[in-house]
């Protein structure tokens, strides 16, 4: 009897885990982590070691992926919001990024592609990259709100021309920029020896999470998301609120252009933040977040993307060419979404009940 | 160029007031491709005039117009497929492996194209219809899949030798009477390849497939509303699942149609073609929230993009970004002309209901 009550708390606080919403990518990191443990202990190996500067700087894999992670999970965030406001994701993103890092190298360099120093300081170049990137996320929520068009296919606009415009922006020439500060952006600060896009990625998330324990954005997003002619007759605006959700997502998109070519020093039109949209997607829906709108959890989608970084990185660390990364990336992502849809997990537990009947008829017997 | 959309869209509003959605946003594609291409005449020459370059718009976009459907019968459904042109770079890199590594026959490679499309729709089409996963995340793993499979089965690009195969590539269908005279006075016959043949069928096929049957209907029921579709006794989910197998299907014949016209495998072939199809399907009149859609409009939006680029490129704006601006606009031109029409459209539908509602208080 003592043990039957037992194991019905244990399933109760199981279940209750599961039904929680960031459990999917937490077991999902945790899978992984044990995978890359039993392959190879030494994964989580932390060095402190220096870079071609002389400055002190972490590596190891775990260090890599928090690093590389950063731009995704600033993405999530943006997109987050989107697929909840407005039950569609934006697809533009990547070529989205491509005009803001072109943004950025075309003020930083002025007409010269080649600069010996930097034509505008750092900062103008930042803001006026993130007037631009807000400017093409208003363009998408526009069509959005105002014209009432499906999101993926608004976005498809931007989609087809973003990296057009990035290379029109300058002259599709290729600037490179060497000015070390801000290099630094894009590697470590001197005496810091974490990577700085890490603590990019941290403000970004304080910034969003002050925004969303001070202000109605969640409860007003969620609502227009839930049912948009109800929160109206409620009296909120759903137009306005898809609107600056869309532009918030211009906003992330500025800051993640910024890293990117922060990192490089200069820009490739057609390969810069490749793809990246599907992996914002992936986040947003690993973090468990339905891409239908509504309901949404930022820290889940954040640790969504981090689990994708960290896939690719196990990925990389078993020797995957990095063309065929894709595939591998799809079974998981299949298999993560098979075990977290509904039906499945209904399957799931109506199997368990089976199971455990029986053995409790066997018991009582 | 703008104002004449609005125009066409203004005056064909008033003459077919009784038309439905789907009708009136095709006929406004083909009104506008009509238009572009007595633009293109009179504007940059006598180029435009010969048959050929028409029939040579069909010979590249064969492939596509194939992708374009299977998009449209899965969008009338309300879902998406994003994995169309993975698949054809997948279904393209077998083929060609099979027929130079293993010296296989055409018929062979054939099979295979079909058999790679029915695995994705199936698989696909299960997840989406039985297990009720979005159809964004299912078809987007299937095109990371297919991608990363291509560069798997063969990492480099390479031209196929086999001789049955090159022999079927360079068959030209000629068509008489529809040649012209080149610059030195040689009569030169114009052709279509055998690609253009299938995807004309295809066409017609699946128009009077959505047309005509019973099932083809029910697309537009599923795709228009889930519930009252189950309510009229429609199998919604077995419904879906057809929809998407009949999509991998044809992503297959796509696919090997692409094969049959690039003569090669690489696994950067048809790089978003997906979209592409996407963009086609929408200016043809199909809407992405499903229930609404064209076949014979996809078909012409297909022609419109190929027109457009023509165009760009005959116009000397040869710069590579000026494709995908020009696409672009193209692009919010139709959406946001569609929106308009179906906002005038519901408000027309609204305030014609409330007076007939008045009548009947009165009465």
């Amino acid at each position: 009897m003592a043990s039957d009550v037992k194991t019905a708390q244990k399933t109760s606080i199981l279940t209750a885990i599961i039904r929680k919403q960031i459990f999917i990518p937490i077991a999902a990191l945790i899978i992984l982590a044990i995978f890359n443990f039993i392959v190879d202990p030494s994964f989580f190996k932390i060095t402190l070691g220096h870079n071609n500067d002389g400055n002190p700087i972490l590596s190891g894999n775990l260090i890599s992926i928090i690093d590389y992670g950063s731009e995704l999970a600033i993405l999530a965030i943006g997109m987050t919001l989107v697929t909840a406001s407005s039950r569609g994701q934006d697809i533009s993103v990547g070529a989205a990024i491509a005009i803001s890092g072109s943004v950025i190298l075309r003020v930083l360099c002025g007409t010269n592609s080649r600069p010996e120093s930097l034509q505008a300081p750092i900062i103008v170049a930042f803001l006026v990259s993130c007037l631009v990137a807000m400017a093409f996320g208003a363009f998408n929520g526009a069509l959005v709100s105002i014209f009432k068009i499906q999101p993926m296919v608004a976005t498809l606009i931007l989609f087809t021309a973003g990296r057009s415009i990035a290379a029109w922006i300058n002259n599709n020439e290729l600037p490179v920029v060497s000015d070390k500060t801000f290099l630094n952006f894009g590697t470590v600060f001197p005496g810091i020896p974490v990577q700085t896009p890490v603590f990019i990625a941290v403000l970004c998330f304080i910034v969003i999470w002050l925004v969303m324990k001070f202000t109605n954005l969640r409860l007003y997003v969620q609502s227009v998301g839930i049912n948009e002619k109800t929160s109206r007759l409620n009296g909120l605006n759903p137009a306005l609120i898809k609107f600056v959700t869309y532009v918030i997502l211009g906003l992330c998109v500025a800051v993640v252009g910024f890293i990117k070519v922060a990192r490089i020093g200069t820009i490739n039109y057609s390969v810069i933040a490749k793809d990246i949209e599907m992996d914002a997607i992936l986040a947003v829906a690993l973090g468990g977040n339905s891409l239908g709108g509504g309901k949404f959890n930022i820290s889940a989608s954040v640790l969504g993307a981090y689990v994708i970084q960290f896939l690719t990185t196990t990925l990389y660390k078993l020797q995957v060419q990095s063309d065929a990364l894709p595939a591998y990336k799809a079974v998981v992502v299949i298999v993560l979404v098979i075990l977290s849809a509904p039906i499945v997990r209904e399957k799931i537990a109506a199997f368990f009940k089976k199971l455990r009947a029986p053995a409790k008829a066997g018991s009582s017997t | 160029m703008p104002q004449t959309d609005m125009n066409v869209g203004a005056k064909r509003r008033r003459l077919l007031g009784g038309i439905s959605d789907t009708n009136l946003l095709m006929s406004i594609t083909i009104i506008v491709f009509i238009i572009m291409y007595l633009f293109a005449i009179f504007g940059l020459g006598a180029g435009f005039l010969k048959a050929q370059t028409f029939f040579n718009m069909l010979n590249a976009n064969a492939a596509l117009i194939i992708l374009a459907c299977g998009m449209t019968l899965v969008m009338i459904t309300g879902g998406i497929d994003i994995s169309l042109g993975g698949m054809t770079a997948l279904v393209s890199m077998c083929s060609a492996v099979y027929l130079d590594h293993h010296s296989g026959s055409v018929f062979g490679a054939i099979m295979i194209s079909l058999g790679i499309g029915l695995a994705f729709g199936l698989i696909q089409g299960f997840l989406v219809a039985y297990l009720d996963i979005q159809p964004f995340i299912v078809t987007l793993a299937g095109m990371f899949f297919a991608r990363g499979m291509t560069t798997i089965v063969n990492t480099n690009p390479f031209n196929v030798q086999n001789e049955a195969f090159v022999k079927l590539k360079e068959t030209r269908i000629i068509i008489p009477g529809m040649g012209s005279v080149n610059k030195r006075g040689v009569y030169i016959d114009a052709y279509i390849e055998i690609g253009v043949i299938v995807a004309l069928v295809i066409v017609a096929a699946l128009f009077l497939f959505l047309k005509w049957t019973k099932t083809g209907r029910s697309f537009y029921a599923v795709g228009g509303n889930k519930q009252s579709a189950l309510m009229l006794g429609i199998n919604v989910k077995r419904t879906t699942f057809l929809a998407y197998l009949m999509c991998g299907i044809l992503g297959g014949i796509g696919g090997f149609v692409y094969f049959m016209h690039a003569g090669s495998g690489s696994a950067s072939h048809a790089t978003g073609a997906e979209m592409n199809a996407i963009a086609s399907s929408i200016i043809g009149g199909t809407m992405l929230t499903g229930g609404v859609g064209n076949i014979i409009g996809t078909f012409f939006g297909v022609l419109s993009l190929a027109l457009i680029q023509n165009i760009v490129s005959s116009a000397g704006l040869d710069e590579a970004w000026w494709t995908g601006i020009t696409n672009a606009s193209m692009l919010c031109i139709f959406l946001v002309v569609q929106s308009i029409i179906i906002a005038r459209r519901k408000k027309a539908n609204l305030s014609a209901d409330k007076p007939a509602e008045a009548k009947g208080v009165k009465t």
